[in-house]
């Protein structure tokens, strides 16, 4: 017998990797833009998403979303009520959704006719940063009640995003939360990060919000 | 937690490179963690038991090379290395910078194996 060592330098999650370039580039074709929304359980990621389906719906915007949790269809049934197409991915269990996952639950739609694709990712902050899931924008949301210092905690998923979204601003005051050092703490870690407040409920912030998606949808097409 | 699920991508990834070699046996297996992994080093070294049972990688030893941050300080115009993740600013001059060109490193970088 001998001993040999084969040097293979290759990504551990390679496979999913090349899933989802295939997947981002069928989407890109197809003319749709894809954002991938990842937070702690509890941030108001459904809500936030639910406001913003509506919004765009009543902007003659076609979107559709894809919500991942470990059990239960009860996201998808509230996202439903936006009056956009929605599907919910059971991941049995499992910590963040995978390019795969969202490929086939893509399947059977016309992505064609789909201004946005929304992905609302497992509540999680640690595991769904490793995975790309073809998207097109990483937007991270952190609420007022979860305390400014959590993006020194969770530094990887924040520095792996693109946009920042803070949530629940309509509370701040009572949470008595600083925008100012949350702020600074997500730009520690994401230096230049665009950080946007909002409020689901009161409606703060989301026309910023959907200004800001028009303007990542139109510098990307111009990039590609 | 998704280390087991990494570990049976390594599993998975090996197996294919053991058989190709006609390999009888995986000693080791080397990877590399960037910090900005998202990876726990503890948790993969616990779940790579488990998952190598039963396989070609059974009893092998998994090695983790850990390799810090590092980010390109215009300023300075060159690469620094960070002392943690908390603070993606130059060390030396302490300017921000996004710039991250080392870090995010999730890989397979060899195999040691027994071959006939």
């Amino acid at each position: 017998m001998n001993t040999r060592v084969l040097e293979i330098r290759k990504g551990i999650l390679n496979k999913n990797d090349e899933i989802a370039r295939t997947l981002r580039k069928t989407l890109q074709t197809a003319g749709v833009f894809t954002i991938n929304l990842v937070s702690s359980p509890g941030t108001g990621k459904t809500f936030f998403l639910e406001r913003t389906l509506r919004t765009l719906r009543e902007q003659g915007i076609a979107t559709a979303a894809l919500v991942g949790d470990l059990a239960t269809d009860n996201d998808a049934r509230r996202l439903a009520e936006a009056g956009v197409p929605v599907k919910q991915i059971n991941t049995n269990g499992r910590c963040h959704l995978e390019a795969q996952m969202i490929t086939d639950h893509l399947a059977d739609w016309d992505i064609a006719k789909l201004d946005y694709l929304f992905i609302e990712n497992v509540g999680n902050l640690v595991c769904p940063s490793s995975y790309d899931l073809g998207e097109d924008l990483r937007v991270v949301l952190l609420s007022v009640t979860e305390g400014e210092d959590k993006p020194l905690k969770y530094p990887t998923i924040f520095n792996s995003a693109d946009i920042a979204i803070i949530t629940k601003m309509d509370i701040a005051e009572p949470c008595e939360f600083n925008l100012e050092t949350a702020s600074a703490n997500i730009r520690a870690v994401r230096p230049g990060m665009q950080i946007l407040p909002t409020s689901a409920k009161s409606g703060a912030g989301i026309d910023e919000w959907l200004a800001c998606l028009a303007h990542c949808r139109l510098a990307h097409r111009v990039s590609a | 937690m998704h280390e087991l699920s990494l570990v049976y991508s390594i599993v998975e990834t090996v197996e294919q490179y053991a058989k190709e070699a006609h390999a009888k046996q995986v000693n080791s297996v080397k990877v590399r963690l960037g910090a900005l992994s998202g990876v726990s080093k503890d948790a993969l070294l616990f779940s790579y038991d488990i998952g190598a049972a039963g396989t070609i990688l059974s009893g092998s030893t998994l090695e983790i090379e850990e390799c810090p941050v590092a980010i390109f300080c215009l300023p300075c115009g060159q690469l620094r290395v960070l002392p943690g993740i908390q603070k993606f600013s130059c060390p030396e001059c302490d300017t921000p910078s996004g710039d991250v060109r080392q870090g995010r490193e999730l890989d397979i970088v060899s195999i040691e194996m027994e071959i006939d």
